[in-house]
């Protein structure tokens, strides 16, 4: 399973009105999977898409579409379809027409094409709606036939660009899992360009944390969230308490005031590191004997848990916890060995 | 509020000054000066067959021209920045803030026997080119003065039409040519059609052009209903007769752009 790579972008470079977006960015895209492109907005996430669409050409670097090079080839000679931002759906074209409208240039007889929109119709859920107007639909039903109309040319490859951010809360989620059932139903490769990490999270197989026209860090949801490379990933992937450390030796940091038993290797002997801790790994427990303790600021209902702002030591800690405590209240705070994630310095690594 | 009663100004205001004069030279039409019934002017007007045949067909030809220059051009205007894009349309609009009888008036002194153009041919030896007089100094006043009643309304379709229609097209397997006809064309019809009356319509009826750039050998119909008011032909009821052929003619050829209009589904509106 080593070289299915179906694409390949090597040192590609893009610059904008002399800003640069993507600065040397190496990524490869094994088929048929699902390709998470996260992080903040201006981090080129957009631009790597639009890189493999063919609709940005790197100033340098090169896009390899199953091992041939294809920097110089149009959009429409690429086998890759997108779903757009905004769907970009023909105004002029009922929902037929707009799906029908690739398969019409690739001329293909009539029977054929009006049974390839149907069967994709079918898919996404929107049997009957072959004559309705664009603007007639809903929201998630405009996304739907973006997402037919791509799908119907058949692509090796489909490019989504934050096709769900216009989408309430509700209907996002039952998108997601229609998304990633259609992936693995027509076991094509889905590049899928989001800001949301609960998204990114659920759907990929493969996440790419992205950040300032950079690659962060590459590997699945749960590498990605477990074991995240650095302080911005840890940040980014989920809320976290990020704090100064220093690491004494294997297996022994220093943060609060405090020397932790944790299961970090490899640092050097008095390294300063990030330490990491997610909110839900804090446990309460009573101040006495407690290695962390502190004041609660605040609480907030959230529906499974209560989010907690702890005053100690100095800085602030999120607790996400099933137990409420009343703020102003004095606790105590623990955490487990292995949920205690130690990480270079950011500065220190580049 | 009532909307009646705000509308009431407006309701005099068209009765007065455009119902009551269009009855007037319907009636102008019709009559004799004595005011006694007829069709006698109104039958008149197939004698000017072809003056009324050149106005349409240089009108046309005008028209055309100037979508064929302007549709690329408000589309290259449509997809530049918000700073360009007002400057590029300032510059457009800047002529028209100038008088149209001096813009016609500095043709006349380019296209002269003696004017700019031939002046320079003559230090290479070549001309005097006849080009004032002729029906296609007709067409390039016409083109020069009305290109920005087309460029304006395709412009203003067109900046509607975001850049990832185009995009999802090619995506979609487009060419260049294919964006142009099986998206571009279609969403910009509304625009055509109202660029195109507001060419084709001032163009057929135009007196001034023909008279500066085209002298007495390309009359138009607009002259002619000008000599029938004001000239040395004085009929009223024969000019009144030409206005209104002219004016049903022009209302079919609205007609026929709205319907094709229609046929496209209204566009991007």
């Amino acid at each position: 399973m080593k070289n299915n790579n179906i694409v390949s972008l090597r040192n590609i470079s893009v610059d904008f009105d002399g800003d640069p977006i993507l600065i040397g960015l190496n990524l490869d895209i094994r088929d048929k999977e699902f390709v998470t492109l996260l992080g903040p907005s201006g981090c080129g996430k957009t631009t790597t898409l639009r890189t493999i669409g063919g609709f940005v050409n790197p100033k340098a670097g090169d896009v390899f579409f199953d091992g041939l090079r294809i920097n110089d080839l149009p959009p429409y000679k690429r086998q890759v379809n997108t779903v757009f931002q905004r769907y970009a759906l023909f105004p002029h074209l009922n929902v037929f027409e707009n799906v029908e409208f690739g398969l019409k240039l690739k001329k293909l007889p009539e029977n054929e094409r009006r049974n390839r929109v149907h069967e994709i119709l079918d898919l996404v859920n929107l049997t009957g709606y072959d004559h309705r107007n664009i603007n007639q639909l809903s929201g998630g039903q405009q996304q739907r036939v973006a997402i037919a109309r791509a799908l119907v040319n058949h692509p090796r490859m489909l490019l989504l660009d934050e096709p769900l951010g216009a989408l309430d809360l509700k209907l996002r989620k039952e998108m997601q899992i229609e998304l990633k059932k259609i992936q693995q139903a027509l076991e094509i490769t889905f590049v899928y360009v989001t800001h949301d990490q609960e998204e990114a999270l659920t759907m990929s197989d493969t996440v790419v944390v992205m950040n300032d026209g950079d690659i962060l860090q590459v590997g699945t949801p749960q590498d990605i969230y477990n074991e995240p490379k650095n302080a911005f990933v840890a940040d980014f992937i989920g809320e976290s308490n990020i704090l100064d450390g220093v690491m004494y030796e294997d297996c022994l940091v220093e943060f609060a005031g405090k020397k932790f038993k944790c299961v970090d290797k490899g640092f050097g002997i008095l390294e300063r590191v990030d330490v990491v801790i997610r909110p839900e790994d804090i446990r309460i427990v009573d101040p006495e004997n407690a290695p962390i303790t502190g004041v609660v600021e605040s609480v907030i209902f959230k529906g499974v848990h209560f989010e907690m702002l702890v005053e100690a030591h100095g800085r602030r800690w999120m607790i996400h916890s099933t137990r409420c405590e009343q703020p102003g209240s004095f606790i105590g705070m623990e955490v487990d060995p292995f949920d205690i994630h130690i990480m270079h310095k950011m500065e220190a690594e580049s | 509020m009532n909307s009646k009663s705000i509308s009431a100004p407006y309701l005099l205001w068209m009765i007065v000054f455009i119902l009551a004069p269009l009855l007037l030279v319907a009636y102008f039409a019709v009559t004799t000066p004595e005011g006694t019934l007829t069709m006698e002017y109104v039958s008149q007007v197939g004698e000017y067959t072809p003056v009324l045949t050149r106005s349409v067909w240089l009108a046309f030809v005008s028209t055309v021209i100037c979508f064929l220059i302007a549709y690329p051009l408000a589309f290259i205007i449509s997809r530049k920045s918000g700073a360009g894009q007002r400057s590029m349309i300032m510059l457009i609009m800047l002529p028209m803030w100038m008088n149209f009888l001096l813009r016609t008036y500095a043709w006349m002194t380019i296209l002269e026997k003696n004017g700019l153009i031939n002046r320079f041919l003559a230090h290479f030896g070549i001309g005097p080119l006849n080009m004032i007089n002729t029906s296609g100094a007709v067409v390039l006043g016409m083109v020069y003065n009305y290109l920005p009643f087309m460029i304006l309304p395709l412009y203003s379709i067109m900046v509607k039409i975001p850049d990832s229609l185009i995009e999802a097209a090619q995506d979609l397997g487009c060419n260049t040519r294919q964006v142009v006809t099986r998206v571009l064309f279609p969403l910009s019809v509304p625009g055509i059609s109202s660029g195109v009356i507001m060419v084709f319509v001032p163009s057929v009826s135009t007196f001034i052009i023909s008279r500066m750039l085209g002298g007495g050998g390309n009359l138009l119909i607009g002259d002619l209903i000008d000599l029938q008011f004001l000239g040395n032909a004085y009929n009223p009821h024969l000019g009144s007769a030409i206005a209104l052929v002219l004016m049903v003619l022009i209302l079919l050829c609205m007609s026929v752009t709205n319907q094709f209009g229609d046929e496209e589904k209204g566009g991007i509106l």
